[in-house]
């Protein structure tokens, strides 16, 4: 099983979008590794021929009728925003000069 | 200790019934109780986040004046009870014992909310948990620890360790928490209390800030067996706005339980898991399980030892298969629409914003399960690890069905020991995770459990606990079981467990 190095971890947290101190990174690969290393006692454990199992119940599309009902009201749902403008959720820029 | 925050629900809820007390009373005795005894991070037991003593009596009232008009709204109209504070309630304060969610107001109450609030039960507060529910002992909550009424250097259990608290401490004779890998009855087995995960949808998710959505199961905390199936009744069945939940009508635990609390399990099979003893676990706990094996076999039931020899991969796959889960659902604190926003100096953008405000308001053990599961559903790694355990799965879920084929439930110990000290595993995180081992199989193959309390270990005085499974759908079962052993137990102490719990030293200013 591969090891999971320090650089590793800091990519995995440029994917999740958390910033992660260096005491972190120092502390949290370790870690990783000894549970990666715990949970692949079961990598042996089931063939090919057992068919993998993705929720307890057995799920079926719901559909409803395409029906207009009430929901939130603007203002209940920027109620808790952290900033807002004009009825809109107001966020930092999301591209870059260049783009 | 005033006499009515000993009773049960079902004791205060015929109490209402016959005009001994009002509602206001009842809640005012619980509000009482939880200023001497609560406390905070610092010092008490900190059960609670949030107490909503204003809320709780104004409902108190409006249920007296239903009392009074001859229009009760249930038969629990006007009994007390407390929240996980996972469970979004409108205009009352949900963080998820997270800085991420600190202030955060709900504009909508969960289904299970709503309809404790329609059947009248006042709802006093909100309870202390792990971080968005990951952990075994309320050690990962952002706001302090719960401390364990039994021995207060000890966990309450977790995820759900307010509530197991508040029900044991007697500040609140009801309580709803969450359970995805064993938080609702681990947490039960280390308090004394009662706690139960009922069949997987059976009661509706809608409103319950999401872990792990195959696995998370909302269900009732309480003293007794009878008054889990009371609240079980109340807030269970199928929810439009939950389109996992299921169609089964929940009804018949009440009933169940009532009949098994008459003793008599003759000829009922029950199935011991040979894998869920021996190693590992203490022999305190184990003395107390084979004292209960006798009294089931005394009451008439006949004892099986039933193998599920994958249950020992369960554990592995449910710590890959829930963090996978939890890196996608933990995706949506982002900072951009609700929670806390960190905006680091300079001209930042929408992904620097993110970062910083994950950074500050996730903790340890929410990063680690993040990063994991960012991991095992990256690319190269997927059929690996989230495929081989979706496997492992497949292969719970067939061990179940051959036992049940043996047995009609089947019974472990709830947790491999009693209630370890605060801070002994947090650096350990494997070793942590190890206390879910009994309750994990049930939560990955959707199968209901209950624990109850069977006594306290020799080795340090602690309560254990007793874990009966059923097959999904087969929910009263667990009642009519838990109740019977529940009644032969109560009459070998001759009082509940929790009366030999130790005094708890009041910390009200």
């Amino acid at each position: 099983m591969p090891e999971i190095t320090r650089e590793e971890v800091a990519h995995l947290a440029n994917l999740a979008r958390i910033d992660l101190s260096d005491a972190e990174l120092d502390h949290m690969a370790p870690q990783l590794n000894v549970i990666l290393e715990s949970v692949a006692s079961f990598k042996d454990a089931v063939g090919d021929d057992v068919v993998p199992t993705s929720h307890p119940i057995p799920l079926t599309n719901v559909f409803r009728e395409d029906v207009v009902k009430p929901g939130l009201t603007a203002e209940a749902a920027l109620a808790m925003a952290p900033a807002s403008e004009q009825q809109r959720f107001m966020v930092p820029r999301i591209l870059g000069d260049e783009q | 200790m005033n006499n009515w925050i000993t009773k049960t629900a079902d004791e205060l809820a015929q109490a209402l019934a016959a005009g001994e007390v009002t509602s206001v009373e009842l809640v005012q005795a619980h509000l009482d109780r939880i200023a001497a005894v609560d406390g905070n991070a610092d010092a008490g037991l900190h059960a609670f986040l949030h107490v909503d003593a204003e809320g709780a009596l104004a409902q108190a009232k409006a249920s007296d004046e239903r009392r009074a008009a001859g229009t009760p709204a249930s038969y629990l109209d006007g009994v007390p009870i407390a929240v996980k504070d996972v469970l979004a309630t409108q205009g009352v304060p949900t963080t998820c014992a997270s800085k991420m969610l600190e202030g955060w107001i709900p504009p909508y109450d969960a289904t299970v909310v709503a309809k404790i609030k329609a059947a009248g039960l006042p709802i006093i507060g909100k309870t202390n948990m792990d971080e968005f529910a990951m952990g075994s002992s309320t050690e990962h909550s952002a706001y302090g620890p719960t401390r364990n009424p039994w021995d207060q250097t000890r966990i309450p259990g977790g995820s759900g360790g307010g509530s197991a608290v508040a029900v044991a401490a007697y500040e609140a004779p009801l309580a709803l928490g969450t359970d995805t890998g064993g938080s609702i009855r681990q947490p039960a087995a280390v308090t004394g209390s009662v706690g139960v995960k009922p069949t997987y949808g059976g009661i509706s998710r809608y409103g319950l800030v999401a872990m792990a959505n195959s696995l998370d199961q909302v269900g009732p905390v309480s003293r007794t067996v009878l008054d889990s199936a009371l609240l079980h009744e109340l807030v269970g069945g199928h929810d439009p706005l939950d389109s996992t939940s299921l169609t089964d009508e929940p009804t018949g635990f009440v009933e169940a339980a009532r009949e098994g609390a008459k003793g008599d399990l003759t000829g009922l099979k029950v199935g011991v898991i040979t894998e869920l003893q021996g190693d590992g676990y203490q022999p305190g706990v184990m003395a107390r399980f084979t004292e209960s094996l006798e009294l089931l076999k005394a009451a008439g039931a006949e004892i099986v030892e039933v193998s599920c020899p994958n249950f020992t991969h369960a554990l592995a796959a449910y710590y890959l298969i829930m963090p996978c889960e939890v890196s996608s659902n933990l995706a949506k604190f982002d900072a951009m629409r609700y929670g806390l926003r960190v905006t680091p100096a300079g001209d930042p953008s929408a992904e620097d914003v993110m970062r910083a405000s994950r950074a500050a308001g996730f903790g340890d053990e929410v990063k680690r399960r993040i990063i994991i599961g960012t991991y095992a559903l990256s690319s190269g790694y997927y059929d690996a690890y989230y495929g081989q355990a979706q496997k492992v799965r497949t292969l719970i879920q067939a061990d179940f069905a051959a036992a049940f084929e043996q047995a009609d439930v089947l019974v472990s110990p709830t947790a491999p020991t009693t209630a370890f000290k605060l801070g002994e595993k947090l650096d350990d995180p494997v070793a942590m995770y190890l206390n879910d081992l009994a309750t994990i199989p049930a939560n990955l193959a959707g199968v209901p459990g209950i624990s109850l309390p069977n006594g306290l270990a020799d080795e340090d005085g602690l309560p254990s606990g007793f874990q009966i499974q059923a097959p999904a759908h087969s929910d009263a079962r667990l009642y009519k079981v838990g109740a019977a052993l529940e009644a032969l137990l109560e009459k070998g102490w001759g009082a509940p467990l929790l009366s030999q719990a130790p005094e708890i030293e009041e910390v009200r200013a």
